[in-house]
């Protein structure tokens, strides 16, 4: 499935080849197959019209940047929209109010409430330091009330002992009056799933609600949901004041495009991602992660690397000749690197391009630093031809110019040829240790080694 | 301690009171037949197959989670009609493409006959977390206990926190016993008990719960080929039915699941689930085109009795009818 994007991309995108301007005409064929791709991924076809009319209305007439084909202007531009559209109003869990704070989820059968209650209830006593009471309502699905109840001994937080043959509404009443009593931080009020159709249990969790009167009102979803998401998210939303999202089950192949709609038709931020069926996977959302993930980033990034690796190849394989001749690598080489990372959008677009297998990895790969990446430009660019191909010759004095040509600091010069040493002497044992084929890979405008490629 | 309530009226959902998932269904039908006659007419003012008419279709057929590729290859047959001219007005197209997705479902509308095998029937219930395997248990049993079997329930989710109760509880409801183990015990071992007891006790059918997984966990998916290694033991012919239980309000991502836990084990039988809601379950035909695997039961509702063997033909009225709530 993920070879579909990049498939239908690659195309298209050959006929993009060599003109400057975005058009009308010219992305037409792009856009009807990221369409597509954007279907396959579930986002719902109400939120994917009006997904493209956005784009095209903010590409059509669009210079493109001189070191950018007109595909990658346009993947990139769809990239960052999908990016800020998710990513809108996003914050954290709001805990400003006078305790017990109240926090309700809500949502379809089996979507995972009561699973995210039992997170939720974890992240806030560990994160939050905050004292929190776990109560349920759901009087319907057999064992529920005791599903909720392990799980607050697990996690070792409070347990409303709600009775089953009480009203779901006296019982809402009845946890709120007990975390007043107790003097809870915060109530956690899990629900019993319901179809947005089904009138009357619409009408239970409205009056749940008005017993409880919420802070937060969270509505639960599966990232494997497909087109009717928007349906029930709107029903939802019109039935209850929602404040944020949750997207379970996030730890498997699911695209997950429903976090698209319910993001869209609800106009509330994803605040949460579930990532496993233990109470310690509950993950902040990050916009560019599931967006990537939509899109079938690490397939876009693929197909960017097609585009570009005409030049890069030439590059390589300079490098490779001149390191198979026993040369060393100087500053002009490591200066050519750097700069195809910043080309293809700097480090941090990389990582977030990676392919979605990756993304749990990714996830706990250090933030690169692009301003690092042009720091170290900057040092190379105020280097003499002579010192670039022979840094031994960088003594005191002319560390102290060229940091003063950079705008750095010695310390900063000193690191650089720290770091170009120690690449230097990698780049001699690969050579040596018959490697050339990885290096290449590597060198070849794909992923720094080990991070996938 | 446990809740047994329903969330209909006392008086719809008594046994025999009910109005049963026949009527329902029906009801369903009644309000679905008209999408032929009624909204597609107005797209065709002088009665003509426009592009407007086609893309509707599409637009239908995506909106119930058929899928791109499925909805493409569906069309493109149909365009290719148009293009002959042997589609004359709407009804033509209607029928063509009706027949079109029945030639899909048709072959795998199979229903599940229990009878028709070995003693102790040994059913396996696998799929995702929460696509209703333990509630499809529960109208599993009710069904075949109406109809006069001796079953037995095997509680092999031992992983979620009270997975095993509520499985007692619908065994409680159905009266039918209950195989269960500790929590944290191997599944493997609880099924094994299981198919040895309801050998013993000369019953007819064995329904294993199982946890619910993601098919992309693999470690999990090595578990389940255990637990079928395991019933073999007891059975050499056994598991006789490897269930997987799909919600219908999953998106494509169902059809990958489908491959995977096929690919594992060896799937018999769908059931769809939450058929109730406005989902329309619309990947069972990119499942049932690509891997043709039999579709068994569907659900309703939350009830016992909120279940139905599949029909092809409901079916698709229903998926092709736009729902109250679509946008
Ligand atoms: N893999 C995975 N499973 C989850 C996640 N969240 C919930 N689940 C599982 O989904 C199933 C349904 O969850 P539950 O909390 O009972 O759903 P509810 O009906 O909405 O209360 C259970 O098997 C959970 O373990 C998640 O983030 N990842
Ligand atoms: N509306 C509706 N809900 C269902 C249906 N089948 C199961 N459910 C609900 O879906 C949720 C998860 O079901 P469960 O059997 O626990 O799923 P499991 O995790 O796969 O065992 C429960 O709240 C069930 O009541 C159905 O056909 N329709
Ligand atoms: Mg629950
Ligand atoms: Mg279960």
């Amino acid at each position: 499935m993920f070879d579909q994007l990049s498939g239908r991309l690659r195309g298209v995108l050959d006929a993009l080849q060599g003109r400057g301007r975005l058009t009308e005409e010219n992305i037409g064929d792009t856009l009807r197959q990221v369409r597509m791709a954007l279907l396959e991924a579930d986002v719902a076809l109400p939120v994917v019209k009006t997904f493209i009319d956005g784009v095209r209305a903010r590409v059509v007439g669009q210079e493109i940047e001189k070191s950018l084909t007109p595909g990658q202007a346009l993947v990139r531009t769809i990239h960052e929209e999908l990016v800020a559209l998710m990513g809108e109003g996003s914050r954290s869990i709001n805990l400003r109010a006078q305790p017990p704070v109240v926090i309700l989820l809500a949502g379809l059968q089996g979507a995972g409430k009561t699973t995210t209650a039992g997170k939720l209830a974890k992240w806030l006593k560990e994160k939050e330091r905050k004292k929190v009471l776990l109560a349920s309502t759901d009087v319907y699905r057999p064992a529920a009330i005791l599903q909720l109840e392990r799980l607050a001994g697990q996690i070792e937080v409070g347990f409303y002992p709600s009775d089953p043959s009480k009203s779901p509404v006296t019982l809402a009443h009845e946890a709120l009056d007990e975390a007043r009593r107790s003097l809870y931080d915060v109530l956690i009020v899990d629900t019993a799933g319901r179809l947005h159709v089904d009138s009357d249990m619409m009408q239970e969790v409205r009056d749940i609600s008005a017993a409880v009167n919420p802070l937060e009102t969270l509505f639960i979803v599966d990232s494997m949901a497909g087109q009717d998401a928007v349906n029930a998210a709107r029903a939802f939303g019109e039935a209850l004041t929602l404040t944020g999202v949750i997207l379970t089950k996030a730890d498997g192949d699911a695209r997950g495009g429903a976090a698209l709609s319910v993001r869209q038709v609800t106009g509330k931020p994803i605040l949460f991602i579930g990532t496993g069926e233990k109470s310690a996977a509950l993950e902040v959302f990050q916009a560019e992660r599931v967006a990537g993930r939509i899109l079938g980033m690490g397939d876009v990034l693929s197909l960017v690397e097609d585009v570009t690796r005409q030049v890069d190849r030439e590059q390589a394989e300079r490098l490779a000749a001149k390191l198979k001749k026993g040369k060393d690598f100087d500053l002009n080489d490591l200066h050519d690197q750097l700069g195809q990372v910043e080309k293809m959008g700097g480090l941090a677009a990389l990582v977030d391009k990676l392919p979605t297998k990756l993304l749990g990895k990714a996830g706990t790969v250090p933030k690169p630093d692009d301003k690092e990446i042009k720091r170290q430009l900057a040092i190379i660019r105020s280097m003499t031809p002579q010192e670039r191909r022979h840094p031994k010759v960088i003594d005191g004095s002319r560390r102290r110019r060229i940091a003063l040509g950079s705008g750095l600091q010695v310390a900063d010069v000193n690191r650089l040829l720290k770091n170009f040493l120690q690449m230097q002497k990698m780049m001699k044992s690969m050579t040596k240790g018959g490697g050339m084929a990885r290096m290449m890979r590597a060198m070849a405008g794909k992923l720094p080694p080990g991070l996938g490629g | 301690m446990f809740g047994l309530k329903s969330k209909k009226d006392p008086e719809n959902s008594g046994d025999g009171a009910q109005p049963g998932f026949f009527n329902r269904l029906r009801q369903k039908l009644k309000q679905s037949t008209s999408w032929l006659t009624h909204d597609l007419a107005n797209l065709l003012p002088g009665g003509k197959i426009n592009a407007a008419v086609l893309e509707e279709l599409e637009t239908r057929l995506i909106t119930a989670d058929v899928g791109v590729e499925t909805t493409e290859r569906i069309l493109s047959g149909l365009r290719k009609q148009v293009e002959r001219r042997e589609l004359g007005d709407l009804d033509a197209l209607l029928r063509a493409l009706r027949s079109s997705l029945l030639d899909i479902l048709k072959p795998c509308a199979r229903p599940l006959n229990v009878r028709a095998g070995p003693r102790p029937f040994a059913i396996l219930v696998v799929g995702v977390n929460g696509a209703g395997k333990t509630t499809t248990i529960g109208k599993l049993a009710h069904r075949f206990k109406a109809e006069g079997l001796k079953i037995m329930l095997a509680a092999g989710d031992t992983f979620r926190a009270a997975a095993v109760e509520q499985l007692a509880v619908w065994g409680e409801r159905n009266q039918v016993p209950v195989i269960m183990q500790a929590a944290g015990t191997d599944p493997a071992a609880v099924i094994f008990d299981g198919m040895q007891s309801s050998r013993a006790r000369d019953m007819d059918v064995l329904l294993a719960d199982t946890a619910g997984r993601l098919h992309t966990q693999l470690n999990l998916m090595e578990e389940l080929k255990k637990v079928k290694r395991v019933m073999g033991r007891v059975d050499p012919s056994a598991p006789h039915e490897v269930l997987l239980v799909l919600d219908a309000g999953q998106g494509q991502n169902a059809l990958q699941q489908a491959k995977l836990f096929n690919e594992a084990l060896g799937v018999s039988g769908i059931v769809l689930t939450k058929l109730d809601g406005t989902a329309k379950g619309g990947i069972v035909l990119a499942i049932a085109d690509r891997l043709r695997l039999p579709i068994r039961f569907v659900g309703i509702g939350e009830g016992a009795e909120d279940f139905a063997v599949f029909d092809a033909e409901a079916f698709i009225d229903d998926l092709l009818a736009t729902g109250k709530q679509a946008a």
